[in-house]
């Protein structure tokens, strides 16, 4: 059985099972090794993507369930030539220590700044609050948010997805 | 000539109503004290006054998710529209600072402000009316040794009729018996604390009895209710349930948020058992014995179907891939953190989907110190058909019951009303 999905803008059909968790359909089948697998359960956010402009832990989310649906990785916001406004500014404040958790936080800011032109401290600390990093980076991946934030890029892009 | 006295009877009572109503309504402003320093320094007093804080649930609406603690603002969703807690740390300015020992004890028990104005019946006066003054007075105590906190609450979301403040007096008219009560006659000690308890600081009616058209309780006290689209189970028919409840399984419930037996307290309970487990355990004790002494005898406990022939394919596989890696027999959290089936989930086996619907689309949030019950949000994973199956999966092919005719309505409601 194939399952069609719209991935980073482009109509992929996959022949996963229907119910296999989307985390695993992107890194076994379709080779998208942004995500992690952190622990399977909804808890840490290493395996966030956007399904429908919003933050989904990918390992809880059904293929069935974003059959038609709009999915988008951290594949699709840049590369490592071209990074995208968030994956510069987690670059430049080095956000990153080990970096198992940097993708999902990246894809979880990206949902908050397309959505809030200007969030306050306080937005972004709430609105980031499933994501955990280990490393303790917090602050470095704050200050790369706030960056973002303050010019009001990925706001303004919002109509040309 | 007859028609003359019933008019003149039927005006006499209208006129005696009036002013009875009047003499309620109008209540004099209480003077205001000027020091907002702590009344008492007495440590037992504020140990009790803890405690009386924590069975009373002054906590559970009098602080927001955000806000600080005991500073209200929380939005209480009613079906009139919403009102928002008030701030009952001891500011002068915007919150009980200025309240003397008298204004406080005359809002607990007759649901009046220090200024004279009518409190909404949201604030559960008309069970805190039957505290002992000891425990008014403890209460009193503590509230005003918390730090004071300048809020101002949002104001409160009503059609005009209700913003009119003095007809509140007809409904008190009603529905407030003031003053303290007799308790269970000839019932032994825990039984008679257990009765003050759940009636009085407890105030569970408030959510687990149905409310009539104007918001009074009905004559089923207990008898199940709703609350901000969550249903209140009954608390008389706990013997209905797959595993009937004990009354040390309800106290464990109470106290850890958490039955091995019937599942996790969700939704606005949650924050109940949060405070219950700073309350003494005697007292926890107390309510569980009582609960399970006002049983009454209800149906048959829940009979499992042997067969339903309902296509629930497409709700086992998103199941498989959303629900399975904790709620399946063989996942960990079953088998090594021994939390308990869906099967035997209040949520799965009550009439009403409600608290399914909620669990689902919600989860259960993170809460400190209580974060090992947690479930993540799938409201923007699942669309609404898809919620619907998995919710007939877990019905039919778990619980082994019969299916839910309202599911497709109540997913749909859920959405628009609580995660729009």
């Amino acid at each position: 059985m194939t399952t069609k999905i719209n991935l980073n803008g482009i109509a992929k059909t996959t022949d996963s099972a229907p119910s296999s968790p989307l985390l695993y359909v992107l890194r076994d089948e379709l080779k998208l090794n942004g995500a992690k697998f952190g622990c399977g359960l909804g808890q840490c956010g290493a395996c966030t993507v956007l399904l429908d402009d919003k933050p989904v832990f990918s390992c809880l989310t059904p293929l069935a369930a974003v059959a038609d649906r709009r999915v988008r990785t951290i594949e699709g916001l840049g590369s490592a030539d071209a990074p995208g406004p968030l994956q510069a500014a987690f670059i430049k404040h080095q956000a990153a220590q080990c970096g198992y958790c940097i993708a999902g936080m990246v894809m979880r800011a990206q949902a908050l700044l397309e959505k809030l032109a200007h969030p306050t401290e306080e937005q972004i600390r709430e609105h980031m609050e499933p994501n955990l990093c280990r490393c303790g980076t917090h602050m470095r991946i704050l200050a790369a948010i706030h960056e973002v934030a303050a010019s009001g890029v990925l706001h303004a892009k919002k109509g040309l997805k | 000539m007859r028609l003359k006295t019933k008019i003149a009877g039927l005006c006499t009572i209208a006129v005696i109503c009036g002013i009875a109503a009047l003499t309620w309504a109008l209540q004099p402003a209480i003077a205001p004290i000027s020091s907002a320093a702590p009344m008492t320094n007495d440590p037992q007093m504020l140990t009790r006054g803890q405690s009386v804080v924590a069975l009373g649930d002054c906590m559970v609406c009098h602080t927001s998710n955000s806000g600080a603690p005991y500073a209200g603002g929380l939005p209480l969703r009613t079906p009139f529209g919403t009102i928002y807690s008030t701030n009952i740390t001891p500011d002068p300015e915007t919150g009980i600072g200025s309240w003397s020992l008298a204004a406080f004890r005359r809002a607990i028990r007759h649901g009046v402000s220090r200024d004279g104005h009518l409190l909404y019946p949201a604030f559960p006066y008309i069970h805190y009316t039957q505290m002992t003054d000891k425990d008014i007075e403890a209460a009193y105590a503590y509230l005003m040794s918390r730090t004071p906190v300048n809020y101002t609450p949002p104001d409160n979301e009503l059609p005009l009729p209700l913003r009119f403040r003095p007809s509140l007096a007809f409904w008190n008219m009603l529905y407030l018996r003031p003053g303290e009560r007799q308790t269970v006659p000839g019932a032994d000690h825990q039984i008679q604390r257990g009765h003050y308890l759940v009636n009085s600081l407890g105030h569970c009616a408030s959510c687990h009895t149905a409310l009539n058209a104007i918001g009074g309780e009905a004559k089923a006290m207990l008898g199940g209710g709703t609350v901000d689209g969550w249903e209140a189970p009954s608390l008389t028919t706990l013997g209905s349930t797959k595993v009937a409840w004990t009354a040390k399984q309800l106290e464990s419930y109470l106290r850890t948020g958490l039955s091995a037996e019937h599942g996790a307290a969700k939704g606005p309970m949650r924050a109940v058992t949060e405070r219950l487990a700073e309350a003494p355990q005697a007292d926890v004790e107390a309510i569980a014995r009582y609960i399970m002494s006002i049983q009454v005898t209800a149906d048959a406990p829940l009979q499992q179907t042997a067969s339903h022939n309902m296509p629930t394919q497409q709700g086992a596989t998103l199941f498989a891939a959303a629900c399975a890696s904790c709620h399946s027999a063989s996942a960990p959290m079953s088998a090594s953190a021994q939390r308990p089936s869906l099967a035997l989930s209040h949520s799965v086996n009550s009439d009403n989907p409600a608290n399914l619907i909620q669990t689902m689309l919600g989860g259960v949030p993170w809460a400190v110190p209580h974060s090992a019950i947690y479930m993540p949000p799938f409201a923007d994973v699942l669309t609404d058909e898809q919620i619907i199956s998995i919710a007939q999966y877990i019905r039919a092919d778990i619980g082994k019951l019969p299916p839910w005719q309202d599911l497709p309505q109540k997913v749909v409601h859920a959405r628009k009303e609580i995660h729009p």
